[in-house]
């Protein structure tokens, strides 16, 4: 009790230290982590440890400087090859997304509707590879896409084909890829909203002469608009910046923002040009984790 | 209430789970295959366990998957404690100064681009050790304060998603009895969630043991993981011991899940 009177007396509460702990080391190894690549993306690159110049210098005695170097911007916006990464991110980031929702809708709307028994194991099914190393499985596609790999070993044991074809390091492998591994992503949301679906909804519309399709397209689709939206943002926003399987599947020119930005710290140890582009792909992706974010607080308020 | 599935919706399940499981069984088959050409079936020798046994004679696999399991369980340890804190403080606390802040950090971190996490922690470390010169030089400790940041945000997730569905009569009810809000989190809060808590334990244990972007930018020479030493030995092109491992990966987690489950089932109907 006393003790309690003298946390209290601080303006410490215990509530106040179930929330501090992780709110001071998100702090300090989340958000001030950016603040220190912001500023570092506006330094000169140098031949040191660590590889830039401070921002802050003494110039004379009493005078401190801030220099502001703005260089590493201009850099990533007039060389093409940047903008054209960033471009390219996004339309691939985009592109898997629809697919992923394409093939994951369906899924997840069949895993909703069955029940029981087959309803979990279908769910652990999906949640298996969702577990499972992402590098072992983008991995598992290069056994299966090479030039001498298990698909065209059976194609051309069937005869449909004479001559191997070349899928590995091909935009389309890359695409396979990142379908392949973010599908789990919208699946699980997606089954989450579908699963609170009322059934009975659709039964009236059909009662009441809906075709099957158009009381999906009138009832299902618009009610599982916030399950749609967070599963979707689950697999754009990451695979805008993703590095793993453009690097693996992609080959030489499969041009990615998150390999440039690889490439540019571990290759050249331009540590601030790669802030710089850090930051730029920060500024594109916080409007969608905002909206996701939103998306994701009016799931929860529907479902209490 | 008709339950039974259309055709089409049939057909698109058989598609997509085939689509998502050929790549596993593709590994599980070959790594029982003789040739060291990976996708070539050796009929006559195989199926064999020489990858097997190849694996585990190998010393830089071997060391690699030891340093990965220490930051896997340090960090499923510290992030299940932070993820529990922030999953019981957002589900309980409705209003505190700063709630909208806490929200978004720990929701950012889940669909936060590897390498923007990985390069910004990096960044820190730098700093740091410049400023008050700890975490001397890369390795173990900074690779599992990376891994905890963003484990932490899933458990939070798990933890407050289960919170949601929880009874507060129950706290109530003990508190009105006279238990401390200490006592009554351990004695009632705790057992009641714990299943959110074990997944949270494995799910983070999980995504540190498979980090491998986080990890290259934060690890030191000599610490590497299991993830970064497969990843450069598949730049070089396809082994067959990755198959191996791929396998035994898959059968753990495949088991884990099974009895995690099981587990679960049993808690609940005894609830």
């Amino acid at each position: 009790m006393k003790q309690h009177a003298l946390l209290a007396r601080f303006g410490i509460s215990g509530r106040g230290l179930v929330v501090a702990l992780p709110y001071v080391w998100l702090l300090l190894f989340f958000v001030i982590p950016f603040v220190i690549v912001l500023k570092i993306s506006f330094s000169d690159i140098d031949l040191a440890i660590p590889p830039y110049k401070p921002l802050l210098e003494w110039v004379g005695k009493h005078t401190l400087a801030v220099k502001l170097n703005f260089d590493n911007y201009a850099f990533l916006f007039t060389d093409l090859l940047y903008l054209h990464a960033f471009t390219n991110s996004i339309k691939v980031a985009f592109i898997s997304t629809i697919f992923c929702l394409l093939i994951g809708y369906p899924m997840a709307y069949g895993i909703a509707r069955s029940s029981g028994t087959t309803r979990n194991i279908l769910l652990l099914l999906i949640i298996l590879p969702f577990w499972t190393s992402l590098l072992l499985r983008v991995y598992a596609w290069i056994g299966l896409m090479k030039a001498n790999g298990v698909i065209n070993n059976i194609l051309m044991s069937l005869g449909i084909i004479h001559e191997p074809l070349t899928m590995l390091y091909t935009p389309f492998a890359m695409y396979v890829g990142i379908v392949y591994s973010y599908l789990p992503f919208l699946i699980l949301p997606l089954y989450a909203n579908l699963e609170k679906m009322d059934w009975e909804l659709l039964e009236a519309a059909q009662d009441l002469g809906c075709r099957p399709w158009q009381a999906f397209y009138k009832i299902t689709l618009p009610l599982s608009r916030n399950g749609i939206l967070a599963g979707s943002m689950l697999v754009f926003i990451p695979a805008v910046g993703e590095f793993v399987i453009p690097a693996l599947l992609g080959g030489p020119n499969a041009l990615m923002i998150g390999r440039v930005l690889w490439d540019e710290f571990f290759s050249n140890r331009a540590w601030p040009v790669a802030s710089a582009v850090a930051i730029l792909l920060l500024i594109l992706l916080v409007p969608f984790m905002m909206w996701y974010q939103s998306v994701q607080s009016r799931e929860s308020a529907g479902a209490r | 209430m008709n339950k039974r599935l259309s055709f089409f919706i049939l057909t698109c399940l058989s598609l997509g789970l085939a689509f998502l499981y050929i790549p596993i069984l593709s590994m599980v088959i070959f790594s029982f295959n003789a040739s060291k050409l990976v996708t070539v079936w050796d009929a006559p020798n195989s199926p064999t366990l020489k990858w097997y046994y190849s694996l585990l004679g190998n010393e830089e696999i071997l060391d690699a998957a030891w340093i990965s399991l220490k930051v896997a369980v340090i960090n499923a340890s510290g992030s299940v404690v932070l993820g529990t804190l922030a999953g019981f403080g957002l589900a309980r606390f409705r209003q505190f100064r700063g709630r909208f802040t806490f929200n978004a950090m720990t929701t950012a971190p889940l669909v936060m681009p590897e390498v923007i996490t990985g390069l910004s922690l990096l960044m820190l470390f730098v700093a740091m050790e410049q400023l008050i010169g700890w975490p001397a030089g890369r390795g173990i400790t900074t690779m599992t304060i990376a891994h905890m940041t963003f484990s932490m945000a899933y458990v939070t997730v798990i933890v407050n998603s289960r919170m949601a569905t929880f009874d507060i009569d129950l706290e109530e009810a003990a508190m009105d009895l006279g238990a401390r809000p200490l006592k009554t989190f351990f004695v009632i809060t705790l057992p009641i969630i714990f299943p959110a808590v074990l997944s949270g334990w494995l799910l983070a244990f999980t995504l540190s043991w498979d980090d491998l972007v986080i990890s290259s930018f934060t690890s030191g020479p000599g610490s590497s993981t299991l993830p970064m030493v497969v990843f450069s030995k598949v730049r070089l092109g396809v082994s067959p011991e990755i198959n191996v491992l791929a396998t035994i990966t898959i059968s753990t987690v495949a088991l884990v899940i099974v009895l995690v489950n099981w587990f679960m089932a049993r808690h609940c109907s005894r609830e």
